[in-house]
């Protein structure tokens, strides 16, 4: 569904990524762990045209997409739930909602939709008129992945969604990801708790300094000794 | 010791120079050439330039303190020394003139109008800037554009300077004047930047917050840069007004200072040769347009714009952008073939700037 | 007292002009971060649109609504166009690069705009047609209201609250408010942002071509330095009433429009000179600056991350 080629990315004169390939198959979640500063945003961030490659191919279903903007790959099926949350602090809950079915017409199908994200949020519901910058930082990661949605993505980027949040909200969010894959939405979750990454995707990549250094099954990462030292604290 | 000779030399070389530009430039003429008048105008506007733009620069390019109000500061020099030259300067000159002689009385008296000029100017910029420089970007920007336009309009009913039908001036400036105050201005503002202060103003345009982390008292050196810009820029005022020979507040509206702010960016913030060059490309340009055969001529401030917003598009981060034009110049532009380095107020991408490293921060990482 | 209501009339329409100017400016600074030094000859280009359009369509020669009407939605679009032109072309390559790069472009072109009119227009000021048959009511006492004075009160209101329904109410003003406080964000949920700050250029410069041809009623002489001085005091309206923040226009510019009013009318008696009346906008701006830096409704929280 979504393949990289060979993708580099620089800032400047600095290099983010150094030729990383991956790919993501449709129904699956695929997760994307490193330490902070590996370039997993910048990975996501190129992946949905923020940034451009500067070598390299990125297809999703067949067609070439790097270096697209932003908007027209969310037409394409593209979402994402960006790192820091990004909600419109200045709008409401609801705003919010609505500017993620921004690109959507059928009125009808758009409130049901909200409806869904308030079932599975139910504390967004509560708040639905109240403006985003007062929501507490899990509601607000549950706004932005449930504004994300809005969009009925093929493929919905998660970046860091449990980055600062108590241990129950965490949970909270990765019963939420279960869900979404459960309705067959492709996910590509990029996390530096791989601990709660690897216990629920498919299959992972490990970026290192802008390298992708190793790849597999979840399962297997999550047992090999060199992940559990460096990144399970074990 | 051999650098102090040889700064002494080159002191030395830059005053015969001037003493013989200035007498090339005067009406006499040097060994029987002269500058034709309108050249000579166009030189004198240029040196009084480059001592506003050089000066605007330590505050907005090398500190990061967006002024808009740098023609405020030249105009309180130009009209308290021009108060002072007008009133008493005669009376001063005939009784000083018996003990030391006439010319040195007067350009005794010219040089004290100067410094009078300079720190009137001075005193309006500390208090300017005490209660605006706690204010950043935008804000700042447009209240030192504010408080400029107060001074004019302050200046315009006062009628003890003509107020608004204009202040006739004597005409005491000179090339020798103007070239010895544009080489000072360039020496002071090169010796801050190259000092302890400098390295402190810099480090504000770099990084506020850090800066003042570090311990630095921020609000100390920016009150500091910005009171000797305006000390500068009323110095340019005074040579400005002695040279027109008449004042008029018209001279020192908004438009101005957006002129001063021009001749930077075009230079290159940052860039001391640049704010130079860039007095000079903007002294010069209008005039050169006026060459422009027939109807053309009519639309020379249409095409000098046009001209403004094309070299902004097409170097956006100024002519010289933080390079020093100099000898080694050359030199060191094929060393380092990257030109310019990231500086937030230079000018450069803010993409570029935008992310703190990836790389870096995940060699932070794996270092710990 | 008489005069005293006379001088708030004559005061507020000077500020509902400079509130309808400075809408413009704090709305692109809201979206784009950018002081749009142009945004004050816009409402000149508008005025002078609506002057050319009087003549060609025939509403010179004498009072008529429909003229009035066309005149000024005409003026309008065109101003509109003119403002969408200046963002793609000058402001749109340049919005990557650093503050005082936009800066000196904005001032650029600025100049551009009026040299360019002054070279094919010459300096000298025009009488704009009246398109309104000018008449005076008594209020009460000794204090009236013109025509004209209603008339800059009617359309401006109605023109603000139709921008506060686009902002509130409307897809695309949901659109500019979440541009306004995350770009990448906004690109992140389909917005075409670069439709939208286009959009708010719009938006703005009719406005401000509303404020030109409303001007013109009331004062009717234009010449093509006029966006200057107004421009200016326009931007300091946004400011002191908060930059980015639509009411704080609104109140910005009838505050600054009042104080102006009554320092021409009250000044001398406490020894103010009317000359004081181009500076009063800037003595109130730094006033308040110093005490309350995000101006008047500006929000004390930085917003922008």
């Amino acid at each position: 569904m979504l393949k990289l080629d060979n993708v580099s990315v620089n800032y400047g004169a600095i290099e983010a990524l150094t030729g990383i390939s991956m790919h993501v198959e449709q129904g699956e979640v695929v997760t994307l762990i490193g330490a902070n500063g590996a370039g997993k945003t910048t990975t996501l961030r190129t992946i949905t045209g923020l940034l451009q490659p500067r070598a390299g191919s990125i297809t999703f279903e067949g067609e070439e997409i790097g270096g697209k903007p932003t908007h027209k790959l969310v037409a394409r099926g593209i979402s994402m739930s960006p790192e820091g949350r990004g909600v419109f602090a200045n709008l409401s809950v609801r705003e919010n909602l609505r500017m993620g079915a921004y690109l959507r017409k059928n009125k009808g199908e758009i409130a049901e939709d909200m409806d869904h994200a308030f079932q599975m949020f139910p504390r967004l519901k509560e708040r639905e008129a109240q403006k985003a910058g007062t929501l507490s930082g899990g509601e607000q990661q549950m706004l932005a992945i449930g504004r994300a949605l809005m969009s009925q993505p093929r493929l919905l980027l998660l970046d860091e969604p449990s980055l600062g949040l108590a241990p129950l909200v965490v949970h909270t969010i990765f019963e939420a990801i279960d869900e979404i894959r459960g309705k067959g939405t492709t996910i590509l979750l990029v996390e530096q708790n791989a601990h709660a990454a690897l216990g629920h995707s498919d299959r992972a990549y490990v970026l290192e300094t802008g390298r992708i250094v190793m790849e597999g099954p979840s399962k297997d990462l999550a047992a090999d000794p060199r992940i559990k030292e460096a990144y399970l604290g074990e | 010791m051999p650098t102090l000779v040889k700064r002494l030399l080159a002191a030395l070389v830059i005053v015969l120079l001037l003493i013989a530009m200035n007498s090339y430039m005067s009406e006499a003429g040097l060994f029987g050439f002269g500058v034709p008048p309108y050249y000579a105008r166009v030189i004198m506007l240029a040196g009084i330039n480059i001592i506003l733009a050089v000066s605007l620069n330590l505050i907005t390019g090398f500190t990061g303190q967006f002024s808009i109000g740098h023609a405020g500061f030249m105009a309180v020099g130009a009209y308290s020394s021009a108060y002072l030259t007008v009133y008493y300067a005669q009376a001063w000159e005939r009784s000083l003139g018996g003990m030391v002689g006439g010319s040195l009385a007067h350009a005794l008296i010219f040089l004290l109008a100067i410094l009078v000029g300079a720190i009137v100017a001075a005193v309006a910029g500390l208090i300017v800037g005490i209660p605006s420089l706690r204010l950043r970007g935008d804000y700042l920007a447009i209240v030192t554009l504010g408080f400029a336009e107060i001074i004019r309009i302050v200046i315009l009913n006062i009628d003890k300077v003509g107020g608004a039908t204009g202040f006739t001036v004597p005409g005491y400036t000179n090339f020798l004047w103007v070239g010895a105050f544009a080489v000072i201005t360039i020496v002071i503002v090169y010796n801050i930047v190259h000092s302890d202060v400098g390295r402190a103003l810099v480090s504000i345009r770099e990084d506020e917050l850090a800066a003042e982390a570090m311990g630095i008292n921020t609000t100390h050196y920016k009150v500091l840069a910005f009171v000797i810009s305006s000390a500068l820029a009323g110095m340019a005022g005074v040579l400005f007004g002695h040279y027109t020979s008449f004042l008029s507040t018209n001279d020192f509206q908004f438009i101005r200072s957006f002129e001063i702010i021009i001749m930077i960016v075009l230079g290159g913030m940052g860039s001391l040769t640049g704010s130079v060059f860039g007095a000079i490309v903007i002294t010069i340009m209008p005039e050169l347009l006026r060459q422009l055969p027939g109807d053309l001529s009519r639309y020379r401030l249409v095409v000098y714009s046009a001209l403004l917003i094309l070299i902004m598009l097409t170097r956006p981060q100024g002519i010289l952008g933080t390079r020093e034009f100099g000898l080694s110049w050359l030199k060191r532009a094929r060393r380092r073939p990257e030109g310019d380095k990231p500086v937030g107020t230079g000018g450069v991408p803010i993409a570029e700037q935008e992310p703190p490293s990836a790389i870096d921060r995940a060699k932070e990482v794996k270092n710990q | 007292m008489d005069t005293f209501v006379q001088q708030l009339i004559n005061g507020l329409t000077i500020g509902a002009i400079y509130a309808l100017i400075a809408l413009g400016y704090t709305m692109v600074y809201g979206i784009l971060r950018l002081i749009n030094f142009a945004h004050g000859d816009i409402y000149m280009v508008g005025a002078f649109v609506g002057y050319f359009l009087a003549f060609q369509l025939g509403f010179a020669t004498g009072p008529s609504l429909v003229g009035l009407t066309v005149v000024l939605i005409g003026s309008m679009i065109a101003a509109a166009l003119v403002g969408m032109a200046i963002e793609r072309f000058a402001y749109r390559p340049i919005r990557k690069y650093a503050r005082m790069t936009t800066l000196i472009t904005a001032i650029g072109v600025s100049l551009l705009i009026e040299n360019l009119f002054v070279a094919r227009l010459g300096a000298a000021p025009r009488a704009f047609p009246q398109l309104l048959r000018e008449q005076s009511y008594t209020l009460f006492g000794n204090a009236a209201i013109s025509k004209s004075q209603i008339l800059i009160f009617a359309v401006s209101i109605a023109l603000m609250i139709l921008l506060q329904w686009v902002i509130f109410k409307t897809k695309v003003g949901t659109a500019m408010r979440a541009v306004s406080f995350n770009l990448n964000s906004a690109k992140l949920m389909g917005i075409n942002t670069d439709f939208i700050i286009s959009f708010t250029f719009a938006l703005g410069s009719a406005l401000a071509a509303a404020g030109g041809v409303l001007t013109a009623q009331y004062n009717p002489q234009i010449d093509p330095l006029m966006g200057i001085i107004t421009g200016l005091k326009a931007f300091v309206a946004a400011v002191l009433g908060g930059i980015g923040n639509v009411p704080g226009a609104v109140l910005g510019g009838l505050l600054i429009g009042i104080a102006e009013t009554f320092v021409v009318g009250y000044g001398q008696n406490v020894g103010v000179p009317t000359t004081f009346r181009d500076a009063v906008a800037f003595a109130i701006l730094i006033l308040v600056l110093l005490f309350r830096p995000t101006g008047l409704l500006g929000s004390t929280v930085q917003e922008k991350v």
